[in-house]
């Protein structure tokens, strides 16, 4: 097995018992990025020299016992995320020379244990996208198949896990953006809680839905990787205080007589894919077999999930987008005054989707329609928010696909806004609802690619979610 | 059935500070008029004595102690770094009032 390809235990493990340093991984996902990232396009950029200088830290670190879980592991960040003195696009042109001074809590928490930072990946810009075709530094493309899409907005992330890169990745998901690449290209993907994990640092797409987390290549992985980043954040006052459990120690725990709901509006959504509904409900029946109870559930506001997400997020997104001007940081247009200075600057350093999204936003909290697009969603939102907290009183947990369809080709849904947007079906209810969820990678369709199984929980109960997770993990191999 | 005219997308436009060209007004006005379509579906549901959710952890009053943190000088040198235009360490910005 090359070095690039461990998981974070098994490197973990070779790094204690000193079998290879972490030099010698680093160097091995910065020859696998040379080889392959010419073909993907997982990074925008790739920090070689600080990577080595990093790994150097790390080996010193090893070498004196200060050991921590992520101590020497070599890993990625979405491009969204501040990472210090470290170039950070968000993927969009506006921000082509921008350099933060800071880290972003969760990377520094991070950095702290001596993992090394191998560069920024790719994404749909600022996060708007479910195909990663929105970058203003081109698409990512699938490791599985390179005519196909990684998924978005994270795409660059999970391609960049997936094609073993980099050992794990960390990036933000506001309504499918781990989760949704995480399934296109077979890796795992957590979206926890809204106010488990800081956002302090990230660029900030809609506020109320925003969260960050792990893409990694095993669950048990996940778990490690959250337990670190999780936990409250007097920088981010959404953050709560409430205890981060020992989530590895959790994954062991028996999963038999946990009650398992079906939510039966996920299998009845017009274009979803017949084989990846085989899949799925062949997975239910193993998670059965594993002596979990499975019963039929009903969340009845899931079709307005798509359309309460359009609203919020673009409006929130319209609003927080306005710091992007110009003026005190990133690139300005030439124009003659300030407010060409404005106009010109987010016209160039905007993707077309970007736009998109500023104009619904705008147009949706502007003067006479606020009450008829965001108020209505906010109050749909409660909804779908009553939907899931009715639902877990019956069932400890949910288990859905991840996507209606597997990953598809570059270009094809390009033209087709809509149907672009009805990509993140699966994804988009439980993010308005801030509860947490993971997509774990469970077969791959005849064609070869891969299908994922999204597993829902209660809020704050990520520990149990990836106690599901590891059990099929654990079924499948 | 397009409900955004262009005239519409322009004023929407304006009040977003984005240029848009005319192919770019004509697009957007189709997008966003089949995108507001789409979302009328909320209409259907009924939302009399429903309260808005406007953010979903429950946390209420969120404070911290009221004290200035001084930056790091290395932190402020970098901020100034990123100015697009500047005098001294001073953000240059364009005439803000009309003469």
């Amino acid at each position: 097995m090359l070095l690039n390809e461990l998981t974070i235990t098994q490197a973990r493990e070779g790094l204690d018992k000193k079998k290879f340093s972490a030099m010698d991984i680093t160097k091995a996902c910065l020859h696998r990025i040379k080889e392959r990232n010419e073909k993907i396009n997982a990074f925008i950029t790739v920090f070689e020299e600080t990577a080595l200088h990093e790994a150097q830290i790390a080996d010193d670190m090893i070498a004196r016992g200060e050991i921590y879980d992520l101590t020497g592991i070599p890993f990625s960040v979405k491009d969204a995320i501040c990472t210090k003195d470290s170039r950070s696009t968000g993927a969009g042109k506006i921000l082509d020379d921008y350099v933060p001074p800071y880290d972003a809590t969760v990377i520094k928490k991070i950095r702290k244990q001596g993992a090394i930072l191998l560069g920024k990946t790719n994404c749909d810009a600022f996060g708007h996208g479910a195909s990663n075709e929105n970058s203003m530094y081109g698409p990512v493309r699938n490791p599985h198949d390179l005519e196909r899409v990684s998924g978005g907005s994270s795409g660059g992330s999970a391609a960049s896990v997936a094609d073993n890169m980099c050992v794990f990745s960390i990036a933000e998901d506001t309504g499918g953006s781990i989760r949704q690449p995480a399934s296109f290209c077979g890796v795992v993907g957590l979206r926890p809680s809204y106010g488990r994990n800081s956002r302090y640092g990230i660029m900030p797409m809609a506020s109320s839905l925003d969260t960050v987390g792990p893409i990694t290549k095993t669950v048990a992985d996940l778990a490690v990787v959250q337990r670190i980043i999780a936990g409250h954040d007097i920088k981010d006052s959404t953050t709560v205080t409430n205890n981060v459990p020992e989530y590895s120690q959790l994954l062991h725990k028996s999963i038999e007589g946990l009650k398992i709901g079906v939510p039966k509006e996920y299998f009845e959504i017009d274009g979803m894919d017949s084989e990846i509904k085989t899949i799925i409900k062949n997975k239910i029946k193993n998670i059965e077999s594993l002596g979990c109870e499975i019963v039929s559930v009903s969340l009845p506001h899931t079709k307005y999930a798509i359309p309460v997400y359009y609203l919020i997020v673009p409006s929130e997104d319209s609003s927080n987008l306005g710091r992007l001007d110009g003026i005190r940081y990133g690139v300005q247009a030439e124009a003659q005054n300030l407010h060409d200075i404005y106009t010109k600057s987010r016209a160039q350093g905007f993707p077309e989707e970007v736009k998109r999204r500023i104009m619904i936003g705008t147009y949706a909290l502007s003067s006479g329609y606020y009450d008829a697009y965001y108020r209505k969603a906010q109050k749909v939102r409660t909804l779908i928010c009553q939907d899931f907290e009715r639902v877990f009183e019956q069932v400890d947990l949910l288990v859905t696909p991840t996507n209606p369809s597997p990953a598809f080709k570059l270009g094809e849904k390009k033209d087709d806004v809509l149907s672009m947007y009805l990509a993140d079906v699966f994804v988009s209810p439980s993010a308005i609802a801030g509860v947490p969820s993971m997509s774990i990678p469970v077969e791959k369709t005849k064609k070869g690619l891969p299908v994922g199984l999204h597993i829902i929980g209660p809020r704050l109960f990520e520990g149990r979610v990836m106690q599901l997770g590891y059990a099929i993990e654990k079924f499948n191999n | 059935m397009s409900k955004l005219t262009v005239e519409e997308i322009e004023m929407v436009a304006d009040l977003a500070r984005l240029e848009l060209s005319d192919s770019e007004k004509e697009m957007y006005s189709k997008q966003l008029s089949v995108i507001f379509d789409y979302v009328d579906m909320l209409d259907e549901v009924n939302t009399v004595d429903i309260v808005e959710t406007c953010q979903v952890t429950g946390l209420e009053d969120v404070f911290r102690d009221d004290v200035v943190e001084v930056s790091d000088s290395e932190v402020v040198k970098k901020l100034i770094a990123q100015f697009p235009d500047k005098v001294d360490n001073l953000l240059k910005v364009k005439q803000v009032f009309d003469n």
